[in-house]
């Protein structure tokens, strides 16, 4: 595993999800991210019908926030929540960040990462299947789109985003092999 | 066009326009779809075509010398004919390359009123014997059958000495057998109808809850269908894959079938040899990384086979239903 933190240090360190994280800064940007992918495809909008207006939590296993969704364009919401503090929601969905980002972008099968357990659903499984499915209709990389938008430091974001989470998932396997 | 003169036609699901962009760029020949409604057998939310977007599709496929077959596969209940002559009327209208029915009077409408397009025999018609098939082909000009996945090789075999039409076997994808067409356990537990509504296991119905021990159970219209460890592989939530108790075995078994894909990779040639025509990768609800992966890789193999070569089969033991794999009855007539 590449990034590996020595030894000693690992088990210092908390895992990563218990880290406190200030979310306030977060939210302006978490809000441009959604409207930026209503306005390039609004056919995932169309497609996901009468769950536009349903409340999903998803919730990032390797991080401390989870993220809370309603996409109906006239009123969009993305915004970061506490883990333990979830707002009133119908449809909740959780995986680590790297399983999450590759479901977002077709580049993993919903069903494979559900049959292996990477991926747990809860509440409107209609809900949940609708969305995945909505967003495997889009085509290229919305993750690179929305790191795109923030021009370079966008695109260092999604890589140190990624970093995180590849340094989350050594982490707990420093855990696990204890 | 479809000619049936490809000896291992790669028959591939699309469940939204990307999936189909995707297959036909993966090397599909032919790729299978439907409406947004219950004509077809795979009516799931955020699932299917608009009319606006089957017409994208046709014209993508065509221009890239791919066939689009529109599946009406699902049983019209009385006095809703109507949408399944609409859903004919509109395929054709679009230049759908074949339909893939399973009810007689909606095969009957097709043949009558647009006689120069296709007809594919659904596997939800359950036709397995030469008999069978061959009243399908007199009577609505059907040109190809997609047979259930209770035959063996043999079978396959003698069936095509005996037909006329083509046929289609599944090489991939979900192994639900039961009575293909005919299967009433969906509606048995929720009152909805998998041939007339096309909706095994509605998603609408279903609900997976985690107890205190990491364990996972699967609900379908309020029962418990299954309940999983927290380390152990899941399945899709329906009934025939489902774990049940007895006083015999407490613990719970399968009563139907395992959750288990089917994979014919190694025993294509051979199919090939019995006389199938096409091959069929099943999974319109999945998605387009599976499309991408599954059809590559049987593209790959069906290109080594037809060049004289021995076919290096990637693993897809990931994209199974369980991580489990089988043959199925094509191995052997009793393939638990």
């Amino acid at each position: 595993m590449t990034n590996a933190l020595p030894d000693p240090i690992a088990r210092r360190l908390p895992p990563l999800a218990e880290l406190p994280v200030p979310l306030l800064p977060l939210q302006p940007i978490l809000y441009r991210i959604v409207r930026r992918v209503a306005e390039k495809h609004p056919e995932l909008f169309e497609r996901l019908g009468k769950h536009q207006r349903t409340n999903f939590v998803i919730e990032l296993t390797d991080l401390p926030l989870a993220l809370h969704l309603r996409p109906f364009p006239p009123s969009l919401i993305l915004r970061a929540v506490r883990k333990d503090r979830l707002p009133r929601h119908e449809a909740h969905i959780a995986g680590d960040f790297r399983t999450l980002l590759g479901l977002l972008d077709a580049e993993v099968d919903g069903d494979a990462i559900f049959f292996s357990r990477d991926l747990v659903i809860s509440g409107d499984t209609e809900a949940v299947v609708t969305l995945r499915n909505a967003l495997d209709d889009v085509e290229g990389s919305i993750a690179e789109d929305v790191a795109e938008m923030f021009g370079a430091p966008g695109r260092i974001a999604l890589d140190r985003l990624n970093a995180m989470a590849e340094r989350a998932e050594t982490q707990e396997n420093s855990h696990d092999n204890w | 066009m479809i000619t049936g003169d490809i000896v291992g036609e790669l028959v591939c699901p699309a469940g939204t326009p990307a999936s189909l962009r995707t297959a036909v760029d993966a090397g599909a020949d032919s790729i299978y779809c439907g409406f947004q409604n219950a004509t077809n057998a795979r009516n799931f939310p955020g699932l299917n075509f608009t009319p606006k977007e089957l017409a994208g599709a046709v014209d993508y496929a065509h221009e890239r010398g791919a066939n689009v077959l529109l599946a009406l596969n699902s049983y019209p209940p009385a006095g809703k004919f109507d949408l399944w002559r609409e859903a004919a009327d509109l395929g054709n209208e679009l230049d759908v390359d074949a339909f893939i029915v399973a009810d007689m009077a909606v095969a009957r409408y097709i043949s009558e009123k647009h006689p120069e397009r296709r007809i594919h025999l659904s596997v939800q018609a359950a036709a397995a014997s030469p008999d069978a098939i061959n009243y399908y082909v007199r009577e609505f000009g059907v040109k190809r059958v997609v047979l259930p996945r209770i035959l063996t090789i043999p079978e396959i075999h003698d069936i095509k000495s005996e037909i006329s039409a083509e046929i289609e076997t599944f090489i991939f994808g979900n192994h639900g057998l039961m009575v293909e067409g005919r299967c009433s356990l969906t509606n048995y537990a929720t009152g909805l109808s998998t041939n007339m509504d096309g909706v095994c296991s509605p998603a609408h119905l279903v609900e997976y809850v985690k107890d205190a021990d990491e364990n996972m159970s699967t609900r379908l219209g309020g029962y418990t269908i299954d309940r999983f460890g927290p380390q152990e592989n899941a399945g899709y939530p329906t009934i025939c894959k489902g774990r049940y108790c007895n006083e015999v075995q407490p613990d719970g078994y399968y009563a139907f079938e395992e959750p288990i894909s089917l994979n014919l990779s190694k025993l294509l040639p051979d199919l090939m040899e019995a006389g199938v025509t096409a091959f069929k990768i099943e999974g319109r609800q999945r998605s387009r990384a599976y499309v991408r992966k599954v059809v590559s890789a049987f593209r790959a193999a069906v290109d080594d086979i037809r060049a004289g070569r021995e076919p290096q089969l990637a693993d897809l033991v990931a994209l199974t239903e369980g991580q489990k794999q089988t043959e199925g009855a094509y191995k052997t007539k009793k393939w638990r």
